[in-house]
């Protein structure tokens, strides 16, 4: 039984069956890979697990509750953050800022009127904020203004961001995509770190170098379906992957 | 029965000055994306161009009588309108006439100044936040306002309808109800009818002009039509005009229904505003359906039987039934999925 | 123990405030504006700014229906001048309640939608407590005539307390310091520079970066694990607060509550003061409604005599022609003025006056900086040593 259980999702926009019977099971403590040509419906599910779509019909589990019908806030208090394909950083806030958010969220749950202390007495919050952009290398900008940042400056952010509140679970959209390879090994490596520290990690990804130094198990999909799932080696011979990726999928 | 149609047709003049100016809000919003709060003082100007060209119509000549004297001994003034002496019977037809002969001047002068308020102003706010449009066009509305006000007072200037539109129909003994039962003004009747022949044009107009099309494809998917190397700007300043003289002409068309004053855009844009969310923002179809729909409802809500079971809801029932309308449907009758949601 | 009501760097910002705010007659002086009336309508508009900034300036949220509360603290001051006490503790206190519990009445509504509705639902509220306020809640507003302090009010608690008979209509008082002339503005300042704490406390706060988090990304807030709707009821309702508090306070200067107070576009006054001094920041809406009410007192008292004779210095026809422009904005054509501010400051400096200030600041600092550049460049230039 994983952390997280996708069973027969369906989700149709239109005429078009955007994700069709997905069933899934994510161990505890593994980095799943998602991959899949384009419009294979891996965002989709994404925005499944975090409330941004409802499917028309399946179920998400996440430890025990279910994901469906609770508010995205909801969601993220149970434990499941989410780094964006597009940065969603605050980004007229500075980094410090930023990440002392998700560390509020995290300590004082959905919503509390703390209108009376002061941000600068805060002390323990704001340490875990600068030790968390000291470990993804932005510690030197604290006071610096999101927005200015550069994109791959503002995936580190977001990912502080989703890593100061600890999460049982974390989904990343395509951690890699647009960096130039020293950044993109770079990722990897911090995310290999993150790994290790027994977070589970749910990762779009169409880089395959990133994929196969970072996932323990791989799921394909293709035209809202997974197609095939299992070990990378397994995956990296598989005909059918290739079929997927080739354009010959079920034409 | 026949009280239920009194208050139908009451209901529907008011609610074509709403439809006419929601239907520029509508243009405006769905092509430019822009928060027009200033289109009320559009439909004022208009207004106001009716009274301008009655005014400069009745100038008035002023020649005296020497053979017949006032009770004060001084000769008797006679004054006649300088377009009855110029142009004789055509100059008096045209007097009598002014409130419709305005409309030929309101066209190209809304025209201008929609032009010049696009140009001017409203195009270095396509990219700026809502709440800057707002403001900024919010400003504007006072500016013209009180223009307006400096110009020709604070008080509203009655402008009649022409002599043959001045009485009522019997609309009750044309159905076979009694005499007298429902009368409604004539002019009511003209209005009703020029806001439905509007309303065709330019439905009409984005139909079946290939400019139309542009314009619908616009207010679909702004992006797309930027990217297919149309030349959005031009038509975005013609859409705002358009807008315009829409609203100009609705206005020139309802003074005789209610005398001008400078703050009756203010009055009218919070309606007609609350009538684009009814009927879901950048829906055109949409904001002619609940302008009706809402001039109607405020003419029953201010029927006695009803003020008497809820006192006050003559005053309110546009407002109530926008807060009910955004907060259970919340894109409106007919509106459509991300307009204006970001 | 000083460190636990005020941050160090706030420090000097703040006990600035309280010393031109408690100076202002002496300062505003000069200016022709150092009587109690003017100085109170500063005051005033000045806490209604500042809880609409905690709206507006922090969340982004435009609300086009904060006259509503406004209008609802002056009438409950009233009542409560007519059927408790003359004495303005309750009455403000009251009115200060009443503004919220309307704020939360039609926040809980208008809040659940966002952007360009939000604002037009929170103006059809105003335009209805407007409406209603005219007709059928005449027995509580009296109407067009406006609510107005009689001989024969009940006033249980005064009458209570003391039995003497009164002969004229009695005056607010604060425990019998009587609240006109300069002992009025000195009241509504106390409670500026207590409003202004509040608001640097807001600011300095987690909620108050809450509050920044919603008008930047509401999206990230909600995957954040944070509920965004409670935080801008939150707001929404300090500020109706605030403006209910501003009302009480128009009622304690001058006890009469009237519909007009409510139009919206009073509540358009109010974004306008505080964008025009710069909405998001702590002074700015302050600067704006003094500002604002300074120019309009100005404005609307020259009229064309006093303009002929500024521009006497010009040849006769020049004076006549530049007279009938200039009385264009002047007197009651003072809206006309307040319009054309509206669209240049929106046009040219959207982050207001306080942006204009630091423009201005950074100008002569980067003429100050040239000399370290210089040195720098020198430095620069010689690296062979």
């Amino acid at each position: 039984m994983g952390i997280l259980q996708v069973k027969n999702v369906n989700k149709r926009f239109g005429g078009l069956a955007a994700l069709a019977d997905v069933n899934l099971d994510i161990e505890q403590s593994t980095v799943h890979a998602i991959i899949g040509p384009n419009g294979a419906g891996k965002s989709t599910l994404l925005n499944c697990f975090v409330g941004r779509l409802k499917p028309d019909t399946g179920t998400v589990m996440f430890d025990g509750t279910s994901l469906l019908g609770i508010s995205p806030h909801e969601i993220n208090q149970a434990g499941v953050s989410r780094v964006f394909q597009t940065p969603e950083i605050f980004g007229d806030l500075t980094l410090l800022e930023n990440v002392m958010i998700p560390a509020f969220a995290k300590r004082d749950g959905a919503f509390t009127l703390n209108a009376w202390p002061d941000l600068r007495r805060e002390g323990d919050i704001r340490d875990k904020a600068v030790s968390m952009l000291s470990d993804l290398g932005i510690g030197d900008k604290l006071k610096i203004t999101a927005a200015t940042l550069s994109r791959g400056d503002k995936r580190r952010l977001e990912l502080a961001m989703c890593l100061v509140q600890e999460p049982k679970l974390l989904l990343l959209d395509e951690p890699t995509a647009g960096m130039a390879r020293a950044d993109t090994n770079a990722t990897v490596d911090l995310l290999k770190g993150i790994a290790a520290q027994g977070i589970t990690m749910v990762v779009i990804e169409h880089d395959m170098h990133v994929v196969f130094s970072l996932a323990d198990k791989i799921t394909v999909m293709a035209q809202g379906t997974p197609i095939v799932e299992g070990l990378p080696e397994e995956i990296k011979g598989n005909a059918k992957v290739q079929e997927a990726y080739l354009g010959g999928a079920h034409l | 029965m026949d009280v239920i149609l009194l208050q139908l047709l009451n209901g529907l003049d008011k609610g074509g000055a709403y439809a006419l100016i929601a239907l520029g809000l509508t243009l405006t919003f769905g092509t430019l994306g822009i928060v027009n709060f200033a289109h009320g003082a559009l439909f004022m100007l208009g207004a106001f161009c009716a009274v301008t060209v009655k005014s400069v119509l009745s100038m008035q000549m002023i020649a005296l009588d020497p053979t017949k004297k006032t009770a004060w001994g001084t000769p008797l003034e006679i004054k006649t309108p300088y377009v009855e002496a110029w142009f004789g019977d055509f100059g008096a037809v045209l007097l009598e006439y002014s409130v419709p002969v305005s409309i030929l001047l309101a066209i190209p002068i809304m025209l201008l100044i929609g032009v010049v308020i696009e140009r001017g102003l409203i195009k270095h706010f396509y990219k700026r936040p809502h709440a800057d449009q707002i403001l900024v066009t919010f400003g504007l509305a006072i500016v013209m306002q009180e223009i307006i006000k400096a110009i020709f007072g604070a008080n509203p200037i009655p402008q009649p309808a022409p002599e043959i539109f001045a009485g009522s129909a019997d609309v009750g003994s044309w159905l076979g109800l009694k005499a007298g039962s429902v009368v409604y003004p004539w002019w009511r009747m003209v209005y009703l009818a020029f806001s439905a022949f509007v309303i065709a044009a330019v439905f009409c107009f984005l139909q079946f002009t290939t400019f139309g099309m542009v314009v619908r494809a616009g207010m679909a998917d702004r992006e797309t039509v930027g990217l297919m190397g149309i030349d959005i700007d031009r038509r975005f300043t013609i859409v705002f005009g358009l807008a315009a003289i829409v609203a100009g002409m609705a206005g020139v068309m309802y003074t005789p229904i209610l005398s001008p004053d400078y703050h009756m855009g203010m009055d009218f844009l919070v309606l007609s505003f609350v009538v684009v969310v009814v009927g879901g923002m950048g829906s055109l179809p949409g904001a002619i359906l609940a302008g009706f729909l809402l001039g109607i409802l405020q003419s029953f809500a201010s029927l006695n039987e009803v003020k008497n079971i809820f006192p006050g809801i003559d005053q309110i029932i546009i407002y109530l039934v926008a807060v009910v309308t955004l907060l259970v449907r919340p894109r409106g009758l007919m509106g459509r999925k991300g307009v204006m949601e970001s | 123990m000083m460190h636990n009501l005020i941050n160090k760097r706030d420090l000097p910002l703040f006990l600035g405030f309280i010393v031109v705010v408690l100076l202002a007659p002496i300062i505003m002086n000069p200016l022709g504006a150092g009587y109690p009336d003017l100085l109170q309508k500063f005051a005033i508009f000045g806490i209604f700014a500042i809880g609409f900034n905690i709206l507006f300036g922090l969340t982004g949220y435009l609300s086009f229906g904060h006259a509503a509360f406004l209008g609802v603290g002056s009438y409950t001051a009233v009542w409560t001048f007519k059927l408790l006490t003359m004495n303005v503790v309750p009455a403000i206190f009251l009115s200060t309640l009443m503004g919220g519990l309307f704020a939360l009445l039609i926040g809980v509504v208008s809040l659940r939608r966002s952007g360009i509705y939000f604002s037009i639902l929170t103006l059809a509220f105003a335009q209805m407590a407007y409406n209603l306020a005219y007709s059928v809640l005449t027995p509580i507003t009296n109407g067009e005539t406006g609510l107005q302090l009689r001989l024969h009010d009940p006033r249980y608690l005064d009458n209570f307390l003391t039995s003497s008979v009164e002969t004229s209509l009695p005056s607010t008082t604060f425990f019998g310091l009587s609240m006109s002339g300069f002992s009025g503005f000195y009241f509504c300042a106390v409670i500026l520079i207590i409003c202004f704490y509040v608001s640097l406390r807001i600011f300095r706060s987690p909620f108050g970066v809450m509050l920044r988090a919603v008008k930047s990304n509401q999206e990230r807030m909600s995957y954040t694990g944070l509920n965004t709707r409670p935080y801008t009821l939150a707001a929404f309702v300090i500020s109706g607060m605030f403006a209910g508090l501003a009302g009480g306070l128009m009622a304690v200067t001058d006890p009469l509550a009237g519909a007009e107070r409510m139009q919206w576009t009073v509540g358009g006054e109010v974004v306008l003061m505080t964008i025009l001094g710069g909405a998001g920041t702590l002074i700015g809406p302050v600067l704006g409604a003094v500002t604002i009410k300074y120019f309009e007192n100005i404005f609307s008292s020259l009229n064309d005599n006093i303009l002929m004779g500024f521009f006497s210095f010009m040849p006769e026809p020049l004076q006549h022609a530049a007279t009938a422009v200039a009385g264009l904005f002047v007197g009651e054509g003072w809206h006309l003025t307040l319009g054309a501010l509206f669209v240049i400051i929106v046009v040219f400096l959207p982050g207001g006056l306080m942006e204009g200030l630091s423009r201005i600041g950074k100008l002569f600092r980067r003429g100050g900086g040239g000399d370290g550049k210089k040195d720098a460049a020198a430095k620069f230039a010689t690296p062979a040593e």
